[in-house]
């Protein structure tokens, strides 16, 4: 055990942690607009419209995201069209790449939440809405909404874990997050023991803060 | 279409064979997952709280750290530890441990966690009256697993299991980093030679929704053939 090395490499790798948490964060948001969108696509009763947001989540929960995050940072760049439009100010940036690759992910697997989530609504609850003359509008967002939010909160805590060890694939296109600075880290030293174990150990602190926080949110906001 | 062609030509055959590779180490690593399952869900669902703290860490550490840092971990650190262990026997020459077995490994203690977890709660939903009958029939411990628990385990287990192994194949894309030559390594390596990475890793992604489409098609046979009579 080199406790030295440990010692030394606990700021570099807490700074790293700061860009893993950046990334994290961000493409949460976006995904969580995507998710809710196609969610609302999937529960609508257009067929094509139906398919389309199901074939979108098909898709993006049936490939690995390494190939998600290849295909937008290597192979968008191939096109020549979009090289010459505004959009390559963002894709040629490597940090936007994986940014749009989370937050497209993350939001298939959201949607699949939040579609779950709205169908276990009970029809009941809409309609004592409506036998109160209350707009369509307003029982989606003040009655559906919050009440699916409520039921799929324990469904994406773990969504965003996994999202957080999903941002670890940043370091496949050059970016220096957690583990991008651990591979360094190890590549250099060869001791990867000690590294795994100061890397491995700030992932599972955020792990359990991120735990905690949604079960504290569950409490406050469960039904009894 | 070129690209695919079979022979010199074309990447069709290199990516055929990285396809059955991917099939290979993701069998594998279920497998070598089932086996750390096996020791680890007795252990969670022991009395003794060591064992239970022992197993817990398993789990929790497993699932809490990115699937990439133990590869790397893994992929660093496997040859060290072997020649560690093979140098208390007396052998000090450089051993280079094979990048499948790394892989499979790294890939199958992560898909374990996820299996322990599936089978902890697959028993635990069992009824206690099951056990109970199962007491009362006389039968032994072993008669008693394998007659009355497994079977009804595995019903409960399936739907989540499917899970795993959709999570196992999808992992295997990251032990590209350490050179095996699987969908992801080939489609990088096609992609940099043809200088068409748009092509190739969408064509990787087509592979991989391929195999979990044909996955899910045989595992919904299982289910099927596992709830006979409910």
């Amino acid at each position: 055990m080199d406790l030295e090395l440990m010692v030394n490499s606990f700021p570099k790798l807490l700074s790293a942690a700061v860009i893993t948490l950046k990334l994290l964060s961000v493409s949460l948001i976006i995904g969580l607009f995507i998710g809710l969108f196609f969610a609302i696509l999937r529960l609508n009763k257009n067929i094509f419209i139906n398919k389309f947001a199901y074939g979108y989540s098909y898709v993006f929960r049936g490939t690995p995201l390494l190939v998600q995050i290849f295909i937008i940072y290597f192979g968008l760049g191939q096109i020549e069209y979009l090289r010459s439009t505004v959009l390559w100010v963002i894709l040629k940036e490597p940090y936007w790449c994986a940014i749009i690759a989370f937050a497209l992910n993350t939001g298939a697997y959201t949607s699949e939440i939040l579609r779950s989530a709205f169908q276990t609504i009970k029809p009941g609850i809409v309609e004592a809405g409506k036998s109160l003359g209350i707009s369509y509008k307003v029982i989606f967002y003040k009655i559906q909404i919050p009440i699916a939010i409520r039921q799929s909160l324990p469904a994406y805590g773990n969504e965003i874990i996994l999202m957080m060890k999903g941002t670890s694939l940043a370091s496949t296109v050059t970016l220096m997050d957690l583990t991008g600075v651990a591979k360094y880290i190890i590549s250099t030293t060869f001791k990867p023991i000690e590294v795994f174990i100061v890397a491995g150990g700030i992932y599972l602190f955020m792990t359990f803060i991120i735990h905690n926080v949604i079960k504290f949110l569950e409490k406050k906001y469960s039904f009894n | 279409m070129e690209l695919l062609a079979f022979g010199d030509t074309g990447w069709g055959d290199e990516l055929f064979y990285a396809t059955l590779m991917t099939i290979a180490v993701s069998i594998t690593a279920m497998l070598i997952g089932f086996l750390f399952a096996l020791i680890f869900t007795p252990l969670k669902l022991s009395q003794n709280k060591f064992l239970n703290f022992i197993a817990n860490s398993y789990t929790t550490i497993i699932r809490g750290v990115p699937e990439l840092l133990v590869i790397y971990l893994f992929f660093f650190g496997g040859t060290g530890a072997v020649m560690f262990v093979a140098s208390i026997f007396g052998y000090n020459e450089y051993i280079e441990i094979n990048a499948f077995i790394t892989g499979a490994f790294a890939i199958g203690i992560i898909s374990g966690a996820y299996s322990t977890e599936v089978f902890r709660g697959a028993i635990q939903s069992i009824d206690k009256g099951q056990f109970e009958a199962a007491n009362v029939l006389g039968l032994n411990k072993f008669g008693k697993f394998f007659k009355i628990i497994l079977p009804q385990t595995l019903r409960l287990a399936i739907p989540n299991l499917s899970n795993v192994w959709q999570i196992t194949l999808k992992d295997t894309s990251l032990i590209s980093v350490t050179g095996l030559v699987e969908i992801m390594r080939q489609s990088y390596v096609a992609a940099g030679s043809t200088r068409d990475p748009l092509f190739f890793y969408s064509f990787a992604a087509v592979l991989y929704l391929l195999l979990t489409f044909v996955s899910m098609k045989l595992i919904n046979r299982l289910e099927v053939k596992y709830s006979r009579g409910y």
